[in-house]
């Protein structure tokens, strides 16, 4: 049967539709702490704790927060979750809800389960480190190591943040009794092969790779899902459904990761959090996107073949791995094939992916070039869109400039290469002259529209100001 | 660092003082911290799952503009399995307007907005209504829609009263300046994005009795549009607000059609009906912050004191009036912010447009009118040479002297006082220094300090709204109950009551609880506006605790010195009322909306704030370095809560004026009139990477207000506009970037990208 924990307690999740979110599914079970602000996973007014395996690949469980109005119920079959209603009671607030109450860290309400559930799973993060023990100290981490960017997906419209603030940094480390805190010690539950009918609609969970790729090679109208930070969205503000959605995000296959002198292999369903934390800064220029990317919440259940497998111009992750000149390997029944991502987009949201193919892998060459950086331009430098986004990658020697990878987003239908720009550098030397020559022609790459989010204007000035700046902070 | 001062005064009236063992006064958190944190705290829409055989209801909006509905079907709807209602203007079996103007149909023939409900279907769940709503079929006649406060001032698109604020001769004012200025300021308006989105819950009795559980602020209002709509008297319609997940004005008018909406349903099919808002549908069909445009000259003496202001002020109404003439009244009433403007006129008028019907929020038109005047100032102390925080210094008010509306500047000393401490605590000179010799040497990022003032008018300018009402219960057991006029949105209204209860009767904290807001409690309430409620409420919590009191005496007298308890239990026995209904109405008000003069306000709040800001000259990003305020709320109630008040009004005031974009499609396209910005991913609110990072907050000292309950002052608003100091630090590092004496002009919001544009306009200008 399929169930939730929730709180220590199952639900049967019989008869919920595919296009129910994990969200509605607690608030119908009488669970109404998590609420709906967004819908889409900007607001972080729904988040819960959900037991997942470790980030950092250790095989222990981790407390991971995320935004429940994005996955489907029947995503979260056989998981465990704990709201706001199983952290504490009134009478027994746990201790992020008593620092959140008595420093006055709600006012409304509104929002207040969903951020003591971020601030709970950074509560239980087991490499939480305090500032005595080596750990940051600066604007964003508390003396406690608590990272505020565990917050970074959670809005309050009413307090400005600073009594929540207080509270994060207020925060001790779990008692050793602390049942929550315990359950970390064992394996996070696995994900449950899951086939469920409702509403003229399923949603299945494939057990393997090679049962994904033979639903994939028979249901060409199936939806893949992994993280569903995209498609939540889509049935939630779009008002899309599917008949079959098809689950990816637990497959051995897709969650491997490799570091060799030669390449990176990144699973195409690690979350952006667990690619993060395993690389431990050994792609710089990755770490600096991921550290762009969406916010904590969104980081945990986003993918980066999602990210790439929606195409979308504006993904962040496009003009890093572009720069870095990853490949992406893409499966199906009938193989698998390595492609360039330099040549798999190839329209607005479309890509050389068929419609049987899953991405498994992506793949970055080693050694990377000396001078990488992630630009992204947009009204708020934590958790937005990108009006703009760079990726640089460059090899200087001498003085000069021997290799340039320069990757796009946000300026044309697909992410693009700067590949102006790459050659107005290339064998150059790196010099005031050099970047601003380079920096007029990096500015006339795309077609950069006007929208809601910047002019086109704004967004060519931003191409060639990125250069730059990068060569005003590269050059001491 | 935050630290609270203890509150001190010197109290007069009986309504003011505060005994020494008062609950006043002391920093309690939220009184519903506990449900918050824990998720057992009750919002109206939590309520679905605990009522029965619910419906739900899904607008149909229409995806034009301005146009005619030349037809509507709905007889498809009935086809999708689970649909079990369509609701149409043939329905209404009152009266088909949603509005206290008259002027909003609830079922409109004429689409006067893109997204405009043009009808309601309700189904068994709400995918049944969402799959109804898309089949009903509606044809529309486009015509054509005017987007822009420009394009109705072009098209002469106005609705309601004209005003004219006007002081002395503004014409002779303007001559006798050494030095005239003159220009536009135009600003966006700002969503209120409060993180519960609109909803209401309808039920009708056996007795035809409806009640209605609404996410409002306003719920006697509630009450009357749901009655007039159903052609009910006022008594058939109860109205009860459990607490909302925020208001901030935007729940003051706009919940009335659509708990209008759920009553109907609910009286024409008899099941209980859930009108719940998502999002984008709160964007798309509720109203804003007004925007304004507004044209100004402004003359200056030798010494830089103002001689004269002549400005017109168009705000952008939407496409009904709703609150937009108050709104309007308050924007004139704040254009002279804390400064002596001897010869003044200030003319006011409000653009029909095919947007959203522009509504309250926070401020209420007081941060639009000080935002011109604060534009002003930055904008002409370069060209004057004179330092800005010492250009705004030289203009403050002092004491005898009146505002434009003829009401004495009562304690101008006191936002002297709050200036010359946050100048001092900041070290504002000393930073000053630092900042433009961090300036000098850093090619690419510079930085920007400004002080800025506040002082706002406390009381609705309407007088007639300045009443109150509560209702005190004391139980046998020496258990309190109170009811009152005000609605819990997160503001600390609850608390703060519960403190003057417990003060009042003298009994713990403990001792006392609040019920829900319900108009069957207390009746024609105001609403929950205008900061002024914990002054309003509080006086009526406080009335009414003094005549049970009162009542209470003899009993005490013959007892000795009994418990509460004792008291009590001896009062019943003795047949005495324990229980009281309190009034409240402030005294000394005054308003002539025609002539736009009298005595509007009870008093004025005051603060100041120092911020400091640094932008990336590259990019235009910037961040908030350091804000310190002082600000006056009198006697603190709640000293805890008005920390709360000021630290999250000046960060949502910094949303406003430098992040939250609302943007419509103004292109002659099929999308025309539509917002662009409808989803939390495309308007973004500040979230914690906007909190300042250093953030000194201090309530004025020696503050006590002299004939407001315990002292007090109201807080919820003025905060707000502390954060102009925010915009104008931004305009000070833009000018860093070009030769002194540039005049920076900066959009507002004051995006990254148009922080870029004006430091490349200063950088340009060598």
């Amino acid at each position: 049967m399929a169930e939730i924990v929730v709180n220590g307690r199952p639900r049967d999740l019989t008869g919920v539709a595919p296009h129910t979110n994990a969200l509605d599914f607690l608030r119908a079970c009488g669970l109404t702490g998590a609420k709906e602000g967004c819908a889409e996973g900007e607001c972080g007014a729904c988040a819960v704790m959900v037991a997942r395996p470790a980030a950092d690949g250790s095989g222990t469980a981790e407390w991971t927060a995320i935004n429940s109005c994005l996955p489907p119920a029947a995503a979260l079959d056989g998981q465990e979750v704990v709201t706001s209603e199983g952290l504490g009671t009134p009478d027994a607030l746990h201790p992020v809800q008593h620092e959140m109450a008595v420093r006055g860290g709600s006012q409304c309400g509104y929002c207040t389960p969903g951020f003591v559930c971020s601030m709970g799973a950074e509560y239980y993060r087991a490499d939480r480190s305090p500032a005595g023990n080596g750990g940051p100290h600066d604007r964003y981490h508390g003396a406690n190591g608590f990272d505020l960017h565990a917050i970074s997906g959670n809005l309050c419209r009413c307090t400005g943040y600073r009594p929540i603030k207080d509270a994060a940094f207020a925060l001790g480390f779990p008692a050793s009794d602390d049942l929550i805190g315990q359950r970390r010690a064992t394996p996070a539950p696995s994900a449950a092969a899951t086939s469920l009918e409702a509403d003229e609609a399923a949603y299945l969970r494939p057990a393997s790779l090679t049962e994904a790729l033979r639903l994939l090679r028979d249901h060409a109208d199936a939806v893949i899902v992994a993280g569903s930070t995209d498609w939540g969205v889509e049935v939630n503000l779009r008002g899309r459904r599917a008949g079959l959605l098809i689950a990816v995000d637990r497959l051995p296959e897709l969650r491997g990761f490799s570091v060799t002198d030669a390449e990176v292999r990144l699973g195409a369903a690690l979350t952006l959090t667990e690619i993060e934390r395993r690389l431990a800064g050994r792609l710089p220029l990755v770490t600096a996107m991921t550290a762009q990317f969406g916010s904590r919440l969104i980081r945990n259940s986003a993918t980066l073949g999602g990210n790439l497998g929606t195409g979308s111009p504006i993904g962040d992750g496009p003009p890093a791995l572009l720069a870095l000149d990853a490949a992406v390997v893409l499966a199906s029944a009938e193989g698998t094939r390595t492609l360039p991502l330099a040549e798999y987009f190839t329209g607005y949201r479309q890509s050389r992916r068929r419609p049987d193919e899953l991405i498994t892998e992506v793949v970055v060459p080693r050694p990377v070039s000396a001078l990488t950086a992630f630009h992204k331009i947009a009204k708020r430098p934590f958790d937005d869109i990108s009006s703009v986004a760079v990726g640089y990658a460059l090899d200087l020697a001498d003085g000069v400039v021997r290799r340039a990878r320069i990757g796009l987003g946000g300026v044309a239908a697909t992410p693009i290469r700067a590949l102006a720009t790459e050659a107005a550098l290339e064998g150059r030397p790196w010099s005031a002259e050099t970047v601003d020559a380079a920096a007029a022609v990096l500015a006339a790459e795309g077609t950069p529209i006007s929208d809601q989010r910047a002019s086109a204007a704004y967004r060519s000035a931003m191409l060639g100001q990125s250069l730059r700046k990068l060569y005003a902070e590269a050059t001491p | 660092m935050t630290t609270i001062a203890r509150p001190v005064g010197s109290p007069h009236s009986p309504l003011s003082r505060r005994p020494d063992d008062a609950v006043v006064g002391t920093p309690l958190h939220h009184e519903s911290a506990a449900l918050h944190v824990t998720g057992q705290a009750l919002y109206t829409d939590d309520l679905v799952g605990r009522t029965s055989h619910v419906l739900h209801a899904h607008p149909v909006q229409a995806p034009h503009a301005h146009a005619i509905i030349t037809s509507l079907d709905v007889a498809a709807a009935y086809d999708v399995p689970g649909v079990v209602r369509v609701l149409t203007a043939a329905d209404v079996p009152g009266t088909n307007d949603a509005g206290v103007k008259h002027d909003e149909p609830l079922f409109p023939s004429e689409v006067m907005y893109h997204g405009h409900a043009v009808c309601w279907v309700l189904g068994e769940s709400l995918e049944a209504a969402r799959r109804g709503a898309a089949a009903v079929a509606v044809t529309y006649a486009e015509l054509p829609a005017l987007l822009t406060v420009e394009e109705a001032i072009g098209a002469e698109s106005f609705q309601g009263a004209r005003p004219t604020l006007a002081r002395g001769d503004s014409a002779a004012g303007l001559a006798r300046a050494a030095r005239v200025f003159e220009g536009v300021t135009s600003f966006a308006g700002q969503e209120h994005f409060y993180l519960e989105t609109h909803c209401s819950l309808a039920l009708v009795d056996e007795n035809g009795q409806v009640f209605v559980q609404s996410s409002t602020q306003h719920p006697t209002e509630t009450q009357e549009i749901v009655a007039h709509v159903l052609g009910v008297p006022s008594h058939a319609v109860t109205v009860q607000c459990l607490r909302m997940g925020g208001g901030f004005g935007g729940k003051e008018m706009q919940p009335h059609g659509l708990a209008a909406v759920a009553a109907l349903g609910a009286t024409l099919t008899g099941r209980p009906v859930r009108v719940r808002l998502t999002r984008a549908q709160d964007m798309t069909m509720t109203g804003k912050r007004h925007g304004f445009h507004a044209t100004w000259r402004a003359g200056f003496d030798a010494d830089g004191l103002f001689t004269g202001l002549e400005a017109t002020l168009t705000s952008d109404g939407g496409w009904s009036l709703d609150l937009s003439e108050p709104v309007l009244s308050r924007a004139l009433c704040h254009v002279d912010n804390a400064y002596w403007i001897p010869d003044i006129t200030v003319h006011g008028r409000i653009a029909r447009t095919h947007k959203t019907s522009q509504t309250a929020f926070r401020g209420f038109g007081g941060p639009q009118g000080m935002l011109v005047i604060e534009d002003v100032i930055g904008r002409c102390a370069p060209a004057l040479g004179i330092d800005p925080a010492e250009l705004r210094r030289r203009n403050f008010y002092v004491e005898g002297q009146t505002t434009p509306y003829g009401q004495p500047v009562r304690h101008p000393g006191r936002l002297v006082a709050a200036w010359e401490q946050v100048t001092r605590t900041s070290s504002l000179a000393a930073r000053r220094a630092e900042i433009d010799g961090w300036n000098a040497r850093e090619p690419h990022r510079k930085r920007g300090i400004a002080v800025t003032p506040v002082k706002f008018g406390i009381s609705f300018n309407l007088t007639a709204f300045n009443q109150g009402g509560a209702l005190v219960h004391v139980y046998k057991d020496g258990s309190v109950l109170v009811t009152h006029g005000g609605t819990e949105m997160g503001q600390g209204l609850h608390t703060k009551m519960l403190q003057v209860a417990a003060t009042a009767l003298r009994v713990p904290l403990a001792r006392v609880r609040l019920a829900p807001t319900r108009t069957d409690k207390v009746p024609n309430t105001s609403a929950t506006a205008a900061s002024a409620s914990a002054d309003l409420n509080g006086g009526a919590v406080k009335d009414a605790c003094e005549q049970i009191l009162a009542r209470l005496a003899p009993v005490r007298e013959a007892l000795g010195e009994p418990s509460w308890e004792e008291l009590v239990a001896a009062a019943y026995r003795e047949r005495v009322q324990l229980w009281a209904a309190g009034f409240y109405k402030t005294e000394g008000l005054s308003w002539d909306a025609a002539t736009m003069t009298g005595h509007p306000f009870k008093y004025f709040a005051y603060g100041a704030a120092v911020t400091e800001v640094e932008v990336d000259g590259f990019t235009g990003a910037y961040t908030t370095r350091r804000v310190d305020i002082v600000h006056d709320v009198g006697d603190s109630l709640s000293p805890l809560v008005d920390l709360g008040q000021i630290e999250g009004g000046f960060v949502q005031g910094a949303g406003w004026l430098t992040l939250e974009d609302l943007r419509w499609d103004e292109s002659d396209g099929p999308g025309r009139g539509r917002l662009t910005t409808q989803a939390a991913s495309t308007y973004k609110l500040p979230s914690f990477s906007e909190l300042p990072e250093q953030f000194h907050v201090v309530l004025l000292d020696h503050a006590h207000e002299d004939g407001v309950v315990y002292g007090s002052k109201a807080v919820g608003e003025p905060p707000l506009m502390l954060a102009l100091s925010v915009r104008e630090a931004l305009r000070d590092a833009c000018g860093a970037f070009g030769p002194a004496g540039f005049s920076v002009e900066l959009a507002s919001p004051a995006t990254p990208e148009a922080v870029y544009w004006a430091l490349t306009a200063a950088r340009g200008a060598s």
